[in-house]
Parts: C-alpha cells; sequence; structure tokens
C-alpha cells in the first residue's frame, strides 16, 4: 500500500498543478471571475510542496524496509546495506532522484507561493502559472517515464545492491543540495517570466528573486564543492575535477547563477542591467535543465547508448525545447519593450559587474561547447574528447582579466568613479602579486603557466577582497557587504589551493613491503602491517602506515582495498592526514606477484584550501541571503507600523518608504 | 570473527583473482627513475582517456587496459620519444577520442573559434555599453 499511496500522491499533486495553471491563466486573462480563479492559485501551489513531500516519503519508507516487491527497491537496495546507505539510497538511482527534483520543485513552488507578497499581484499570478507549467512537465516526466513506485509482478528475494562508490556518505549529501541548488533556480526563471509577462522588470522584481537566486547559488557552491572533495577521496587517484560533463553539468548552473546574482543585486540597488538580468534568469534554470538532461538521459556514456532507449532522453529533450524555447521566444518578444535602465560610466561598480558578467557568461560559453561538442561529432560517427588541455586555458583567457576586475571593482563607487582615487589601495595587492611572480619564477622555475598566474592572483585578489572593509565601523557594517567579502575571499582561498595542488604535489607509486619505509614530499611512511577486515556488506585488505611529517610525531593511515560483492567491484579507501599546509593521500592496490604491495603516496601542499574555499564562497553566500531577508522583514514591519499610524492619524502627509 | 570469515572470504576469492591477472606491466604501478621524465610522462597521461572507464584518464584508473597504457607511456618516454609523438601514435591507433586535447580539424574547428567569437561578443557588448556615449552625464535613464 505504501507504493501505492506515494503514487496516488504525486497524481494528486501533479492534478494541483494542472489547477494552478489554469486558475492563473483565468485570472490573467481577466474578465467576470478572475479575482475568484486569482484566489485559487496561491493554495493551489502551497499544498503541491506537502504532497510531493509525503510521496518522497513513501518512498524512503520502501527503502528503509528493503520492499522487494518494488521494482526501484529490488534493483537499486539491498537488505544487508547499512541503514545511511538505504536512506541515501533512495535517491541513488534515476526515479528516486527525479522525484527528489520535484519534491525540491514543489516545495520551492509552495514556499515562494506563502511568502512573497511584494510583488504586484498580477506578476506573482503570472510567476505562479509559470512555475505550474514547468512542474507539470516533470510531473508528467515523472509520472509516465520514470515511475518511482511500479510494483514487480512478482517480488524477488533479494535486491541488486547500490554501487559500491555510492555508498558513501557523500551520497547523504552530494545529491541533496545539488538539486535544491538547481531547483531552487526554477523560481527564478519563473519570476523572469512572471515579469516579461506583465512587464514589471524592476528593482521590485529583483528584490523579489534574489534570495531565491542567493539560496540556489550557495546550495549549488556546497554541492559542488562537496561533490568534488567526494571524488578526490574516493576514487583514490587524488583528483579533484576532471571537465568530466557531469561535473561540467553541475558547474554550468552556477556560472550563470552567478552571473545572475550580480547582475540582480546592480538591478535592485540601481535599477539598470534590467533585459540582462532577465536572461541570465531564463538561461540560469535552462542551465540546470540541460545539466539534468546530460546525466539523466543516458546521453553522456554514449549518443548511440542513448538512440538505443531514447524514451526518457527525447522526454527531457522535448521538456527542454518547450521551456528553453519557449521562455527564449518570449524573451524576443517582450525585450525590446523592457527599457535597458539606468545607465553608468565606464569606471564604475556596475562597469565592473556587468564586465564580470560578461566574463563569467563567456566561461559558460566554452565549458557548453565543450561538454556537447563531443556528441555532435559522436553524431557524425567521429568521436573525439574534449577534457583539461581545452578547458583550463581556454577558460583562463577570460578568468584571469575576471579575477583581475574582482579585486577592483568591489572598491569602486556606483555611478562613476575614478581610479586615481583607490589607486593607492591597490598598490599592496598588485605589488603583492608581482612579488610573488617573481619569486615563484626565480625559487621553482618549473611551475606551468597557469598555475603560476593562479599563485599570484590568488594572493592579489585575497588581499584585495578584504580592502572593502578598510576605514568602516565593522560593527555597523551590512551583512550583504560581509557576504561579498568572504565570497571572494573565498574564491582566493580555493584559487590558491588549485594552484598549489597543481604546480607543487608530489606522486609516489612503490611496491613496498610490510616494513618499508616510502618518502614522499616531507613525509616518510612506513607500511607497518596489512591485515583483512570486514565490513556490514564487503570484506577488505587494511594497510597501516605510519607517518611522520620531517621529524613530526607519527600518525597512522589506514587506507583499505574494499571488495563488495553486491554488486561485485572493487574500491579504494584511501586515507588522508590533513596538515595546515596541504594533505597527504595515501591508497593501498592489489599485491604483486612478488609479494609486495601496490602503494599509492601523494604530498598535496595546500590542496585543503580548495574546498576551504568553496565554503568560505557558500559562507558568504548565506551572509548576504541572511543580511537582505533580515533587511525584507524590518522594511515589512516598519511598512506595517507606518501605514498603522497613518490610520490613527489620516491628516499626517505621506511618509516616505525606508531607503535600502 | 569477522576478521575470521573476511580471511576465508579472501582465501576463497584468491585463484579467482590470480585468474584474471594479467602478465604485470611493469610501469603500469611504478614510476620511472628519472624525475623529469616521469613529470613528463604524468602530464601526457593526464590527458589520454582510459577507454574502459567513463570519463576517466589513464593516469587515474584502476582499469587494466589504463595500466598497460600507462606502461606504453612510460616505456616511450624512457626510450627517449616526444610526448606529443606519443600522443600521435596512440591516436592513430585508438583515434581521436584517446586524447582529451583537441587537435585543430575540420571537425573541431569551431571549438577554436568559440573562445574568438566570445571574445568578440563579449568585447562588442561592452563596447555597446560604454562607448556610445563617453560624456553623457551618468545616471540619465535611456
Amino acid at each position: 500500500m505504501i507504493a501505492e499511496a506515494g503514487l496516488a500522491l504525486l497524481w494528486f499533486a501533479a492534478a494541483m498543478a494542472l489547477l494552478q495553471l489554469f486558475a492563473a491563466i483565468m485570472a490573467l486573462r481577466g474578465g467576470e471571475g478572475s479575482s475568484e480563479y486569482a484566489g485559487v492559485v496561491r493554495p493551489s501551489a502551497i499544498v503541491q510542496g506537502p504532497l510531493v513531500a509525503l510521496s518522497f516519503l513513501m518512498l524512503m519508507w520502501l527503502f528503509i524496509r528493503t520492499d522487494l516487491s518494488v521494482l526501484l527497491v529490488a534493483a537499486n537496495s539491498h537488505s544487508a546495506k547499512p541503514f545511511i546507505f538505504k536512506l541515501a539510497g533512495t535517491w541513488g538511482n534515476h526515479e528516486g532522484s527525479m522525484l527528489l527534483w520535484v519534491t525540491v520543485m514543489a516545495l520551492s513552488g509552495s514556499l515562494v507561493a506563502l511568502v512573497e507578497r511584494r510583488l504586484p499581484e498580477r506578476t506573482m499570478i503570472a510567476t505562479l502559472a509559470a512555475q505550474a507549467f514547468v512542474s507539470l512537465g516533470f510531473y508528467a516526466f515523472l509520472l509516465f517515464s520514470s515511475n518511482p513506485f511500479e510494483r514487480l509482478p512478482t517480488p524477488v528475494p533479494e535486491g541488486n545492491g547500490l554501487n559500491p562508490l555510492l555508498q558513501d556518505i557523500g551520497l547523504a549529501f552530494h545529491p541533496p543540495t545539488l538539486y535544491i541548488g538547481y531547483v531552487g533556480l526554477s523560481v527564478a526563471f519563473s519570476f523572469a517570466v512572471g515579469a516579461l509577462l506583465t512587464r514589471e522588470v524592476g528593482p521590485a522584481f529583483a528584490r523579489a528573486m534574489r534570495p531565491w537566486v542567493l539560496g540556489s547559488w550557495i546550495f549549488l557552491t556546497i554541492g559542488i564543492t562537496a561533490g568534488s572533495y567526494w571524488a578526490y577521496y574516493e576514487l583514490g587517484w587524488g583528483g579533484w575535477w576532471f571537465w568530466d560533463p557531469v561535473e561540467n553539468a553541475s558547474l554550468m548552473p552556477w556560472l550563470a547563477a552567478t552571473a545572475l546574482l550580480h547582475s540582480a543585486s546592480v538591478l535592485a540597488s540601481r535599477d539598470a542591467l534590467r533585459t540582462w538580468t532577465i536572461m541570465l534568469g531564463v538561461v540560469a534554470f535552462s542551465m540546470s535543465m540541460v545539466g539534468t538532461f546530460l546525466v539523466r538521459s543516458g546521453i553522456l556514456t554514449s549518443v548511440h547508448a542513448f538512440a538505443v532507449d531514447p524514451e526518457r532522453g527525447t522526454f527531457i529533450l522535448a521538456l527542454l525545447t518547450i521551456y528553453i524555447g519557449g521562455a527564449l521566444t518570449l524573451f524576443g518578444a517582450r525585450a525590446s519593450t523592457v527599457s535597458e535602465g539606468k545607465q553608468f560610466s565606464l569606471v564604475s561598480r556596475e562597469a565592473g559587474l556587468v564586465f564580470n558578467n560578461v566574463m563569467l557568461s563567456a566561461i559558460l560559453g566554452i565549458v557548453l561547447l565543450g561538454t556537447l561538442y563531443p556528441l555532435l561529432t559522436e553524431a557524425f560517427d567521429t568521436k573525439v574528447s574534449v577534457g583539461p588541455p581545452y578547458f583550463n586555458p581556454v577558460g583562463a583567457m577570460f578568468a584571469i582579466p575576471m579575477i583581475v576586475v574582482m579585486a577592483v571593482g568591489p572598491l569602486l563607487r556606483w555611478r562613476r568613479d575614478s581610479f586615481d582615487r583607490i589607486a593607492k589601495a591597490l598598490i599592496l595587492p598588485a605589488v603583492l602579486t608581482a612579488a610573488l611572480l617573481a619569486g615563484a619564477v626565480l625559487l621553482a622555475p618549473g611551475i606551468g603557466l597557469l598555475p603560476l598566474l593562479g599563485l599570484g592572483l590568488s594572493l592579489g585578489l585575497g588581499v584585495a577582497s578584504i580592502l572593502p572593509l578598510l576605514g568602516r565601523d565593522l560593527r555597523r557594517t551590512p551583512l550583504p557587504t560581509w557576504g561579498m567579502v568572504f565570497g571572494h575571499l573565498g574564491l582566493a582561498v580555493a584559487l590558491f589551493g588549485m594552484a598549489s595542488e597543481s604546480a607543487f604535489s608530489t606522486e609516489k607509486l612503490v611496491a613496498a613491503n610490510v616494513g618499508d619505509v616510502v618518502e614522499v614530499g616531507p613525509w616518510s611512511i612506513e607500511l607497518t602491517a596489512i591485515e583483512p577486515v570486514a565490513g556490514p556488506n564487503w570484506t577488505a585488505l587494511e594497510a597501516t602506515m605510519t607517518a611522520r611529517y620531517e621529524d613530526g610525531a607519527p600518525v597512522t593511515l589506514h587506507p583499505q582495498s574494499r571488495n563488495f560483492t553486491q554488486p561485485p567491484q572493487t574500491t579504494s579507501e584511501s586515507a588522508l592526514s590533513t596538515r595546515w599546509n596541504g594533505q597527504l593521500y595515501a591508497v593501498v592496490g592489489e599485491e604483486g606477484l612478488d609479494g609486495r604491495w601496490q602503494l599509492r603516496l601523494w604530498w598535496k601542499p595546500f590542496v585543503p584550501m580548495i574546498w576551504l574555499g568553496g565554503l568560505l564562497i557558500a559562507f558568504g553566500g548565506a551572509l548576504s541571503l541572511l543580511g537582505r531577508v533580515l533587511g525584507d522583514i524590518r522594511r515589512g514591519y516598519q511598512r506595517r507600523r507606518i501605514a498603522m499610524r497613518r490610520d490613527e492619524r489620516p491628516h499626517s502627509r505621506a511618509v516616505p518608504e525606508p531607503a535600502e | 570473527m569477522t576478521r575470521l570469515i573476511a580471511f576465508l572470504a579472501l582465501l576463497l576469492a584468491a585463484p579467482v583473482m590470480a585468474q584474471d591477472q594479467l602478465p604485470p606491466a611493469p610501469y603500469a604501478y611504478r614510476q620511472l627513475e628519472d624525475p623529469a621524465q616521469e613529470e613528463k610522462a604524468q602530464a601526457l597521461m593526464e590527458t589520454l582517456r582510459c577507454l574502459k572507464c567513463q570519463s576517466q584518464s589513464i593516469a587515474d584508473s584502476d582499469a587494466s587496459m589504463a595500466g598497460d597504457m600507462r606502461n606504453q607511456v612510460r616505456q616511450r618516454i624512457k626510450a627517449g620519444e616526444e610526448p606529443e609523438a606519443i600522443r600521435a601514435w596512440l591516436v592513430e591507433r585508438y583515434g581521436d577520442y584517446v586524447s582529451y586535447k583537441p587537435e585543430l580539424t575540420t571537425l573541431t574547428w569551431p571549438l577554436f573559434a568559440a573562445p574568438l567569437v566570445l571574445l568578440l561578443l563579449a568585447l562588442l557588448l561592452l563596447r555597446k555599453r560604454f562607448v556610445r556615449r563617453p560624456d553623457a552625464p551618468a545616471g540619465e535613464q535611456a
């Protein structure tokens, strides 16, 4: 009954989305009864969230109980799996992850319908219409081609198990955070469509959209950071980013959301960049959908694999065409009616933001092209690969000017400014960058150009990102300003980690007997023992290593080579030792014919700064979001109080709106 | 008890594992003695695709084919071949797919044209934004 209840809830939610769309269209058409229709729109959006969330809980329940009469559970779970992976296994498969996607979408729809009351009601109804229209497509996809609740004709005695690479705590956090980020952007998309439909593109629209963009962006940042760290320690080769299409699929919405969040800020506080912001609102969620299509359609393994079983892929492709095509058509038809907004001069904060928006968009274009190009050529029966040797230099072409402008921009004033005013402040970061570049060239001449530039720029940006706080009363500095400082500093920290990982890592691959000592960088590592161990659904060979950093105290490491039986697969569980200045990464491989063990050891200076930087960026976003939301609440409270006073003294003059 | 079971399981599994072990490729899991050569080999391996895996370079895959290819690359580097010559040899053998570094051909030129087009577009966009009215007072409605 649980599965049937889950499915029924899903159908019910889909029906409510249909009602939401219908009522919204009737309300927008105007005429008789339109206000009654309008009254239905918000409630029907609000109930969908709980309905779908309940349906998702039903699926979780099935996974926890390992109900083997349900196809999805039988295909992806196993009764002997640890509890946490049964739980997280709910979204470790296609149908479950799509249900998670729809759950997040319905919950965002509920929330926006519940709390957003600042926009003109007509714009809000158009926004909710767009949200319902998008949701309907994904409900249909779930119900018609990815039903997670399908029963088996006869229950099976045991399930197939979960891919061992996914049996990691990373699975519990990575997909949900990423999906919240992906799908939160659907609200920004709906706001953009709603604003276009009702021609209400202005600061109010940007202020309503901004928390959604910020929230999605925070989750995307955390999701990407966590995914990168997960791949780093789980795959056992120490790589943290490979420009893999799946990674790119998560990076593209992030790039678009980063641009969108900056241009929405300009629109909210300066009423400029109207069309550009709308365009990015459409692009950001489009990138989420493209990413979902890439990952979920099976097209990545091979275009031909996609052609063999095209049902799901074609379905998502059709959704993509309708939504992206539709939104762009609407944009094309309405863009000319939206004025560009206020002007600004070449040297101003807006100009810096515009420049970096363009750079971010260019990087997005490169990543999109590089990801899709192999699929295009494969359609012409030639397979090519596009990887780091393409993405790194071409991306850097646009990223380097962007970082320079990022260091300068926040020091500039809105509207118009001069370089003379800020030149003095920029001397320090410029000198530091130059000194580091010169020092690195002299002391470590073997460094590649990109890591070298990365090191130099990260230092300059790191210092410059703190400068906006100079001369301010820190207690009175607004939270969003702190957010910007942390966000930019985080990028500098991450960049420093990336550059030093690529410039200074040392690798040691050796065959060692128990008792041998291996040197890698400043570490000496002794292989003290190798013993078999067993977990709940695996057996493993576990090495014990005693590692010393220079003459420091010994650290014990336990890398494992794990054998899973269900499904049969071997994984390397790496062991890490983290210091302030880097990470030691140890992996134990197979036993050679001579009885020696394959060891893989890396010393990666400052590599944890990559993920620390990612978390700092997300923290900056969280501060901004908090600042904005608190500001909104305070303004709402003031407005109510002013309205109350006005009621008490009806003849007093109008009180001006409190300033932003 | 669990340790004992694990050990027994491993004993049982051992002959099965031995059977599918290929003749060892000496440089699959061993570095070259000369660090400069190893660095060259490593840089090359990171840009070659493991054909049996999904989106992994041969430098970070446990697949036996990746091991064989690592061995090939290291032995050729050791013999003094240039990395790009080895890449060309591998491309000839396995097709363009094996190299993550796309070459400029009639099929891939858009990849190389794109950054230039984007750069031009970016310049145009920025130019349109700023150069139109260099002396116009800021803050006016368009």
